[in-house]
């Protein structure tokens, strides 16, 4: 039907353009809000959600039991949904759609898709036109005809279809998110309202997770807490440590910076129904032993601070230095999250009377100046940088630092650089180079201001 | 008169745990005299830079103090920058750290965008006992540094019993809950063989100091970082190696409270 059609029928029509894109977002959002079912939710487009019921129904009080929960949670958002729950996905898919709403037994998935039209093939129209023409009217008339005539005629694809719905053979559910390592969650007869007693759930929650873990001999890496309010929206926090760890206080205050962090802060608007802990991923952690491991424990303070900065200001910010084996200064040292695995390169010593070699600071790019020098490859006698002459009172060098030929790519110019320590009449210190050998690199070498002394 | 007082000072020392006195030697003895003994050890500290150009050498004495504050300890430096500042005096150089005796693999650097996540992160971790010392780095007038956040800093210092050094670039001293103020300005360092640069030399003025002797002492040095001793040395009569007059009064005017000036008036 046309749009001018349908306005002719009904003149009040509102109208809006389709968006797949919002439609998309709000089943994403309804995913989040299923995950209160089972962990294992995953979109079914363009309209469907498919939850993996095993081993899930029991805590419902059975499948059927738990198709009404599920039915009943949606009507309070306000949606209407056909349910069904069948052995297979492409069953129960098809059953929703084209068939019955209601739950079948176990193994009796044949019996009730073969009354199903042909149309629940969702077969491409040609398809069915044709399995139509043929008499062919229900999934059961071509189940009864041989396969291999069939997949001649209309391909395998389409076969694989009729044999996944009639739940001949079983198709996994690619879950939105990965199951994690472990779960715990609180569930609440009355919405959870009450922000400041938040802890007070949490911590028997993450209790519990860590005697989990524990008994696995394990800890925990990364953590979700997750709280799923009563009119749909969830929200979710994570947070990682450094070290596997099973720290209840610990992962508390992370949980506590974290919330502290949010730019909109945790709302629990009219209460949460749920709230969930899941340790995301989990690393082995063997038994710590208490007491005398006075050592030990300070290191594992170090690593506390560490986690809970990160947690604050993200790993990007948390930071410590790494050293690689290159003359390259640049390329020399580098910075990385501050709990990554320990480095082996060992940073080199200072000579002993020698006196500060290198820049405390350095920039990055390094800055241009302009300089003057007496001989064209000696020491500059004065150069501006942001605008202040420097007259130089003291200097050394060349120290003459030549590119890594074996990692110059193709057209990449790199030059030798001539590096001088320079102390202008202030006492200011600087690093800064010669671009270019003079001649035979090139005609007019070019200076720049690459580190700062202390 | 003397009775109540020595009997109060009594009661005072077994108040407050040993830590609360102990100090960080500076290393040279004119210096460490007139300090009574160094700096405290469970305290804040500021270093103004003079100039935005004295940047590196007012981190550098900062990170000189850290580096005689966790010597001997396997307790790590952590060190909040604001970003501002790379833009300002570049990125911190690990090879560099380690020429002034600091080892990169004890540092642990926090990059914040202001100065208010800055001093989150130092009072984060002075609150740390396991922190050797904690390095604040602030650019500009920041108005998050009032006397709240340096009183919030100092009992952190005093609970966890490491130092808190903070050092301000661009800005102009203030009243704070600092038990000492310094201000640092790069100086000619002592020439060596053909006149190469030497260790890292700044000119340092005491603003104040908690507790110390008040005005008419010394309180301008000259000092050079000994790196291989772990010691500042005190070169301030040492005009044979330091080339150039022995000025004291700052280049660029007085920057705020007038203690530079005082100084001035010692030596110019």
């Amino acid at each position: 039907m046309t749009l001018a059609d349908a306005r002719a029928r009904a003149p009040r029509l509102a109208v809006a353009q389709a968006d797949p894109d919002a439609d998309e977002r709000l089943m994403l959002r309804l995913a989040a809000f299923c995950e209160q079912f089972t962990p294992l939710v995953a979109l079914d487009p363009p309209c469907g959600l498919m939850l993996d019921a095993t081993g899930c129904a029991h805590l419902f009080g059975g499948d059927a039991a738990m198709r009404t929960c599920i039915l009943q949670a949606m009507a309070r958002l306000s949606f209407t949904g056909r349910a069904t729950v069948a052995g297979t996905p492409d069953s129960a898919r098809a059953l929703a759609r084209f068939g019955q709403e209601r739950v079948t037994p176990p193994g009796e998935d044949e019996n009730f898709t073969r009354p199903l039209a042909i149309a629940a093939l969702e077969a491409k129209k040609e398809t069915s036109v044709a399995l139509t023409r043929a008499g062919l009217t229900t999934l059961g008339d071509l189940a009864d005809r041989s396969s291999a005539a069939l997949t001649a005629r209309f391909g395998a694809e389409t076969m694989r279809r009729l044999t996944r719905i009639l739940g001949r053979e079983d198709a996994r559910i690619t879950p939105l998110r990965p199951l994690p390592d472990c779960m715990v969650e609180r569930r609440f007869a009355e919405p959870f309202l009450d922000l400041s007693a938040i802890e007070n759930v949490l911590r028997p929650l993450i209790a519990e997770a860590m005697g989990i873990l524990e008994r696995r001999g394990e800890g925990g890496r990364a953590f979700e807490a997750r709280f799923f309010r009563t009119d749909g929206a969830v929200a979710s926090l994570r947070f990682e440590t450094g070290a596997p760890s099973r720290n209840v206080e610990a992962l508390l205050r992370l949980f506590r910076l974290k919330a502290d962090s949010l730019a909109d802060p945790l709302d629990p608007g009219f209460g949460f129904d749920v709230i969930r802990f899941c340790v995301l991923n989990a690393e082995t952690l063997a038994q710590g032993q208490i007491g005398f491991a006075r050592q030990g424990a300070q290191e594992g303070d170090v690593a506390d601070l560490v986690d809970r900065l990160a947690a604050r200001f993200g790993r990007e910010r948390v930071l410590r230095f790494a050293a690689h084996e290159t003359h390259d200064p640049v390329r020399a040292a580098s910075y990385v999250y501050a709990a990554s695995p320990s480095q082996t390169n060992p940073w080199l010593k200072p000579e002993l009377g020698e006196p500060p070699l290198r820049p405390l600071f350095l920039f990055d790019p390094p800055h241009p100046i302009d300089t003057m020098a007496e001989t064209p490859d000696g020491p500059p006698m004065h150069f501006n940088w942001r605008r202040v002459r420097h007259m130089i009172a003291r200097a050394e060098g060349p120290e003459r630092i030549a590119p890594e030929w074996w990692r110059n790519a193709v057209g990449r110019d790199r030059r030798t650089r001539d590096y001088y320590r320079l102390e202008d009449r202030e006492g200011h210190r600087f690093w800064v180079f010669r671009e270019g050998l003079y001649e035979s690199e090139t005609a007019a070498p070019r200076w720049f201001l690459h580190g700062l002394f202390a | 008169m003397t009775q109540p007082l020595a009997s109060l000072r009594k009661s005072l020392a077994c108040a407050y745990p040993a830590t609360f006195c102990e100090t960080i030697a500076l290393g040279a003895p004119s210096l460490d005299r007139r300090l009574g003994g160094g700096i405290l050890r469970a305290a804040l500290h500021e270093a103004y830079a003079e100039t935005a150009a004295d940047a590196p050498a007012a981190t550098g004495f900062a990170l000189a103090l850290a580096r005689r504050a966790i010597a001997g300890e396997q307790k790590p430096l952590l060190w909040a920058r604001q970003e501002a500042l790379t833009a300002e005096s570049g990125a911190p150089y690990p090879p560099g750290l380690a020429d002034i005796g600091l080892d990169p693999a004890a540092v642990a650097f926090i990059r914040v965008r202001d100065a208010k996540e800055a001093l989150q992160a130092g009072a984060e971790a002075g609150r740390c006992a396991t922190v050797g010392a904690t390095l604040i780095e602030l650019f500009g007038e920041a108005r998050a540094y009032d006397l709240t956040a340096s009183r919030r800093l100092a009992l952190a210092a005093a609970a966890a019993g490491g130092p808190i050094f903070v050092t301000r670039i661009a800005a102009s001293p203030a009243p704070s809950a600092a038990a000492s103020r310094w201000l640092v300005r790069a100086a000619p360092s002592r020439a060596l063989a053909a006149n190469a640069p030497g260790s890292a030399a700044f000119a340092i003025f005491l603003l104040r100091q908690r507790g110390g002797a008040a005005g008419q002492e010394q309180h301008a040095w000259r000092v050079e970082w000994n790196r291989d001793r772990g010691a500042f040395e005190d070169r301030t009569f040492d005009a044979s190696s330091l080339s150039g007059p022995v000025a004291s009064l700052p280049a660029g005017g007085t920057p705020g409270e007038g203690a530079p000036q005082r100084a001035g008036r010692k030596f110019g």
